[in-house]
């Protein structure tokens, strides 16, 4: 039988084209820094489509300068895949994503100081029969761990290059520059011996896979081996489902060793592994025996049942003082640029609703978005920081008791709290949560964690329930911690029962590697937090033009006769209309239609409602200075000449914003990280519910009692 | 006896592991097999997960999957 072309051609020679590398890891082995070592900036970033995994793909240069593709592939453990990211590995390796070019060489990095687990995924690839580089980085920390690593007899064993290197400085990137440019690349002649009473059956699955599934041959092979190494055959076939023939043979196999009491699910992994241990045992040395690490004795206090609440509470505070001191100074910097912007087409264009619409619609509503890039970007750099240290793996595991009550587990820990700055980088940091519905809980509660645009909405409604000129601190801290709890035990409860009813799964896994402290790489911290702002921006800002430009439209038309001011003009806008449409529906809650126009322009950002609010009540409010702004609220009345804003409906009002799905960013990055319309809906849909429902609770249980 | 229930600080070789399992699965592809040696390094402050060592690096499992694993401790 004449083998398909790229099989054909496996003796490693170069093909013609732009030779493409996977770039392919365990995750924490330095894959990223090894990648940007390679690559430059010379990177696209984007998402593989249908899943929610960062597609990366760069360009390197031979040593001739010749350009040779590199994807750099999610960190994967195994390929018997257990998440997402690992089955977009599986997938491109396998070629089976129509959206990859499956890769002509494959480039293994492994972690020296942790050789055997690292190999287990290098063994698996060798089965592929596609020329391979190994490269073992991390060679310093293993040498210092008293690991001496004979890369001479790793070669030897596995038949392949292999090349001794330490990504973070540079060190062996140019010897395996070097490697990627040979025309010619050895296949591996590691053989490994797989148990007789699997290796029939792996045979007859091959032949299957080949014959009824069209697969090349030694991708079948690599493919049976999965079969029978993951129990469950419909989460390795993936997208590509089995025959009915391959998987029939499968079921008979299965039946019949489990009739003999064969324990075939172990078994391959054991022989992968006994291999492995023949192979570290001919490379590695142990030099004595090594004391505790610098690792080990960070843990002993930053996982202390004592001292590691307390790092954890400390580093989680600073991270709070950072977001809210640091964002301090660029975000009053773009607040006078995008201010002085408009100023600037205010000046130089002719008086009109086109130099309104630019001014008081574009330029407004995206720099009302931007001025959050700050808080944005300072989180995405503090979430890289906690991640390239090792310290995220360790907060999962102070936590995950306490996550586990409500179903989740550690790893949502981090992106709820970010979600207490802003919500759009809590969601977007869920990518490690490997279980998909552990995600899409953790999604889905988010955006109940008070984010920093509903602080000036409190401030302002607690300025307006206190009276007297000064708001005492300790009313105000209370009433806001009363907020901020209310939104915490509300994203608890809800998550609790999606696990029960909604996203009921297997109870999720807490199996994680504690990868060793390491100094950040700054350089590659940066680079993620600049690619992830993009996103962000590229994402938000585009869907906030289009909200804007909606919004300012409903503000400023139908235009009311000359000489009317801004507060009339809003008042028979297609906005105000829209306030008086909503009014039956928020009039049990206490709320006129002049709040309603507010609750509606908090979609483009909830601290929107404060200016807006300024507009209806023709009360600007002078930078920090809610007086005069509480003066005019205070003044409000319904048409019967009751009071507007009672403390009642202030306390009210506030409950609504703690649940409210209201932000515009957030649907559309929730759109994106769940690849659907079906759960930023179901997300609006839940939590404006929700917040109708308790703040009519609220309302109508505060007269009944007398408020 | 049972992983779970190993003191902290002593070190054990694996006995058994259950034969199905997502879970189990996975261990045993992250090394966790019958014959590993594997020292229970501490628990987590509010006692649950575990961490393990194991092969050179620190892995953290539940109690729940702990129970299951079967270890014969050594000295």
């Amino acid at each position: 039988m004449a083998l398909p072309p790229h099989i054909a051609g496996g003796t490693g020679s170069a093909p013609s084209r732009t030779p493409v590398y996977a770039l392919v890891g365990n995750p924490n082995c330095g894959k990223s820094t090894l990648f940007n070592a390679l690559t430059g900036l010379k990177q696209k970033v984007g998402n593989y489509p249908g899943v929610t995994v960062e597609k990366k793909i760069g360009t390197a240069y031979s040593q001739h300068g010749q350009p040779i593709t590199v994807i750099d592939l999610p960190g994967a453990y195994s390929l018997a895949a257990r998440s997402p990211d690992e089955a977009v590995t599986r997938d491109v390796l396998l070629g089976r994503r129509a959206d990859t070019p499956q890769p002509d060489r494959i480039l293994c990095i492994v972690d020296a100081a942790n050789l055997e687990r690292n190999l287990y995924l290098v063994h698996q690839i060798l089965d592929l029969g596609r020329p391979v580089i190994l490269v073992v980085n991390m060679m310093d920390v293993a040498i210092k761990a008293g690991l001496e690593i004979r890369i001479d007899r790793l070669e030897h064993e596995l038949g392949i290059p292999v090349i001794a290197c330490e990504a973070v400085n540079g060190r062996g990137v140019i010897d395996l520059k070097l490697a990627m440019s040979r025309a010619d690349l050895p296949l591996s002649r590691h053989a490994w011996d797989i148990p007789a009473p699997i290796a029939k059956a792996v045979a007859e699955l091959q032949a299957s896979l080949t014959a009824s599934d069209g697969k090349p041959p030694l991708i079948a092979r690599a493919e049976a081996l999965l079969l029978l190494t993951d129990q469950d055959s419909v989460r390795v076939a993936g997208s590509t489902p089995l025959s009915s023939r391959t998987a029939e043979l499968l079921r008979g196999w299965q039946q019949r060793w489990e009739g003999e009491g064969t324990d075939w699910a172990s078994s391959l992994v054991n022989s992968r592994y006994e291999a492995i241990g023949r192979i570290a045992s001919a490379a590695v040395t142990q030099a004595g025996a090594a004391g505790p690490t610098l690792s080990d004795k960070i843990d002993r206090f930053a996982t202390h049942p004592v001292w590691g609440w307390l790092t954890l509470g400390v580093l989680m505070t600073l991270l709070f003082l950072s977001i809210f001191t640091l964002a301090e100074y660029p975000m009053n910097l773009i607040d006078g640029a995008v201010a002085a912007l408009a100023d600037g087409v205010k000046a130089n264009m002719a008086e009109g609703d086109f130099r309104d619409l630019i001014t008081d619609g574009a330029i407004a509503g995206v720099g009302g978005v931007i001025i959050f890039l700050p808080q944005i970007l300072i989180l995405f750099f503090f979430i890289g920081l906690l991640e390239s240290t090792g310290y995220m793996a360790r907060a999962a595991f102070i936590m995950d008791r306490l996550m586990s009550r409500v179903g989740l587990n550690g790893k949502s820990f981090i992106p709820l709290l970010s979600s207490y700055a802003c919500a759009i980088p809590g969601i977007m940091a869920t990518r490690t949560i490997e279980d998909q519905k552990d995600r899409l809980v953790t999604i889905l509660i988010a955006p109940l964690m008070s984010c920093s645009a509903r602080l000036p909405v409190y401030l302002l409604m607690i300025a307006a329930l206190v009276p007297g000129e000064q708001v005492p601190l300790l009313t105000k801290v209370g009433i806001m911690l009363l907020m901020y709890a209310l939104g915490t035990f509300g994203a608890f409860g809800f998550a609790w029962l999606f696990k029960r009813t909604l996203l009921k799964g297997e109870p999720p896994l807490m199996i994680m590697e504690l990868p060793p402290y390491r100094l950040p790489g700054l350089k590659d911290v940066m680079l993620q937090m600049f690619e992830r702002g993009w996103l962000f921006l590229r994402r938000a800002g585009t869907v906030i033009l289009g909200i804007s430009i909606v919004l300012w439209f409903l503000a400023a038309y139908p235009k009311a006769p000359d000489g009317a001011t801004a507060q009339q003009q809003l008042a028979q806008s297609f906005a105000g209309r829209a306030g008086h449409l909503l009014e039956p529906a928020i009039k049990p809650l206490g709320f006129d239609w002049q709040i309603g126009i507010g609750l509606i322009s908090s979609f483009a950002a909830r601290e929107v409602f404060v200016s807006t609010m300024g507009v209806v009540f023709n009360a600007e409010a002078e930078g920090d200075d809610t007086a005069p702004l509480r003066q005019a609220l205070l003044a409000a009345k319904w048409p019967d000449g009751r009071a507007l804003f009672t403390p009642l409906v202030c306390f009210t009002l506030m409950v609504f914003y703690v649940f409210a799905m209201q932000c515009v960013s957030t649907v559309a990055i929730v759109r994106r990280e769940t690849n659907s319309w079906k759960w930023p809906l179901f997300q609006i849909g839940y939590l404006t519910g929700t917040a109708w429902i308790l703040s009519l609770v609220v309302y109508q249980g505060g007269r009944a009692l007398g408020f | 006896m049972k992983l779970s229930e190993l003191a902290v600080g002593a070190s054990a070789v694996v006995r058994e592991l259950p034969k199905s399992g997502t879970a189990f699965v996975r261990l045993r592809e992250m090394g966790l097999l019958a014959g590993t040696r594997v020292s229970l390094i501490r628990l987590a402050p509010l006692g649950d997960p575990l961490e393990i060592r194991l092969r050179g690096y620190h892995l953290t499992l539940r109690k729940s999957e702990a129970d299951h694993v079967l270890v014969d401790p050594v000295s």
